[in-house]
């Protein structure tokens, strides 16, 4: 029997080591996986890459994360939110490194890691400081930059629904790059608001088949408090 | 930026007002963060323009009332929204997908400055002090049908914001296609700037002097 559900936040973040790629799901705050974050703070591993659309409002969630030293470097499309203290304070020291991804790019490139696609051209950027290094090529007429996959060692997901082989909705704009991050990473870990039986989900409605998951965790987290 | 006493500068509200009155039924249109997320406010209700917010929402409807908030359904300005009848839901890479292969016939951005040439710079004013954020905007700038700028026409200390070349970082090169400000309405085409409308009481000589580009008449 298939059975992806863990009990525990320990057994949740178990084998996450030093170093890893830690891909973050949500915008803002909504879709944020903020219990399985903690979880990782209390399981320990350090020297981080988070890919994640922003960079933490006030202290909880992603910006406890950072406050907590766990990051080396954050890949962000807009490390500004209504309340970004802790990123502003780490960056202005000199204590975390930042990689600035147009939001688009940042998607496509985890989209392909997922996909088996090692590189890709965009037009996105063509011409501007963020296509510093980078190669450029003219397909049809119009230029294009060489862009790369973004691979996940980890990725924290949360989720509206889950089933045990791992099936799951998302509610609303909550969906946002939760299913991207979980076929980009080798290590899927979901928060699930609500645990459903096998068979319960209209397979219509399943945003993220369970193929791309490896744990569930159970977690009634309730409404997001904060944008 | 020293007008005429008979010229009155047209406000936010009105710019978008101005920009909406341009934006035909059957559009699927992104509104940027901030001021040009208010030209929805005077889309008509029976003009069917359909709304993206590049979070994954497709069929943007009005700010919910206070008690009627769904606390998952944000937009990209992370405001509280609501989805219209019709509207629907897409992760990430799909929402970006739509933006990036062409599929929006609109764009309105807000900007810092807006070259002759179309080139735009809205996301940084430099390249120090505050972490660089970009967003969606270049994404936005490089892949919609459309792009169409509502910004004031100077900097608050007169500045022109309509300029020959974009002195700030830019954010796509070549795109913009008309300038919605307080004084005008700009179309930017082969030949640089062509003002299609002006406030009244507006003259081109006027206009010219608060503009470091060259202007004509279309």
């Amino acid at each position: 029997m298939i059975n992806k559900i863990v009990q525990t936040m320990a057994e949740a973040m178990a084998g996450i080591r030093d170093g890893s790629v830690v891909l973050i799901g949500g915008f803002g705050s909504i879709g944020q996986p903020n219990v399985l974050i903690q979880g990782l703070i209390e399981q320990g591993a350090k020297d981080l890459t988070v890919v994640a659309n922003n960079s933490g409002v006030g202290h909880v969630g992603l910006a406890a994360l950072l406050e907590t030293g766990h990051v080396r470097k954050i890949v962000c499309s807009f490390p500004r939110t209504a309340d970004p203290v802790v990123f502003e304070k780490l960056w202005r020291e000199g204590r975390i490194e930042l990689e600035c991804v147009p939001q688009g790019t940042m998607a496509e490139r985890m989209r392909a890691a997922g996909a088996g696609i090692p590189a890709f051209y965009t037009p996105t950027a063509v011409g501007t400081k963020l296509a510093a290094g980078k190669e450029e090529r003219e397909f049809r007429g119009r230029k294009y930059i060489l862009e790369e996959a973004l691979y996940g060692d980890v990725a924290l997901i949360e989720a509206w629904q889950a089933d045990r082989w791992g099936n799951l909705t998302y509610n609303s704009s909550a969906r946002n790059f939760n299913p991207v991050m979980a076929a980009a990473a080798r290590l899927t870990i979901v928060q699930s608001q609500h645990i459903v039986e096998l068979g319960a989900l209209d397979p219509e409605k399943v945003a993220t088949p369970g193929i791309y998951v490896n744990r569930v965790l159970h977690v009634p987290y309730g409404e997001p408090t904060v944008t | 930026m020293n007008l005429k006493a008979d010229v009155t500068p047209m406000t936010r509200r009105e710019m978008a007002q101005r920009l909406a009155d341009d934006v035909p039924e059957g559009w699927y249109v992104n509104l940027g963060i901030g001021a040009p997320l208010q030209v929805a406010d005077y889309v008509p209700a029976e003009r069917e323009v359909v709304f993206q917010s590049e979070n994954g929402v497709l069929g943007m409807g009005p700010a919910p009332a206070p008690d009627k908030i769904n606390r998952w359904l944000i937009n990209a300005g992370k405001q509280y929204i609501t989805l219209r009848a019709g509207g629907s839901y897409m992760h990430h890479a799909d929402s970006f997908a739509l933006i990036r292969g062409g599929h929006l016939d609109l764009c309105v951005l807000g900007a810092f400055q807006v070259a002759e040439n179309g080139d735009v710079a809205n996301w940084s004013t430099s390249d120090n002090d505050s972490a660089p954020a970009v967003g969606g905007a270049m994404d936005l700038a490089a892949g919609a049908r459309r792009i169409w700028v509502m910004m004031d026409h100077t900097t608050k200390s007169g500045e022109s914001r309509l300029v020959r070349r974009c002195t700030y970082p830019l954010t796509a090169v070549g795109v913009v296609k008309r300038i919605y400000t307080n004084l005008a309405v700009i179309d930017v085409d082969d030949a640089g700037f062509a003002v299609r409308q002006m406030v009244p009481g507006m003259t081109l000589d006027d206009l010219q002097k608060v503009t470091d580009a060259p202007l004509r008449i279309m």
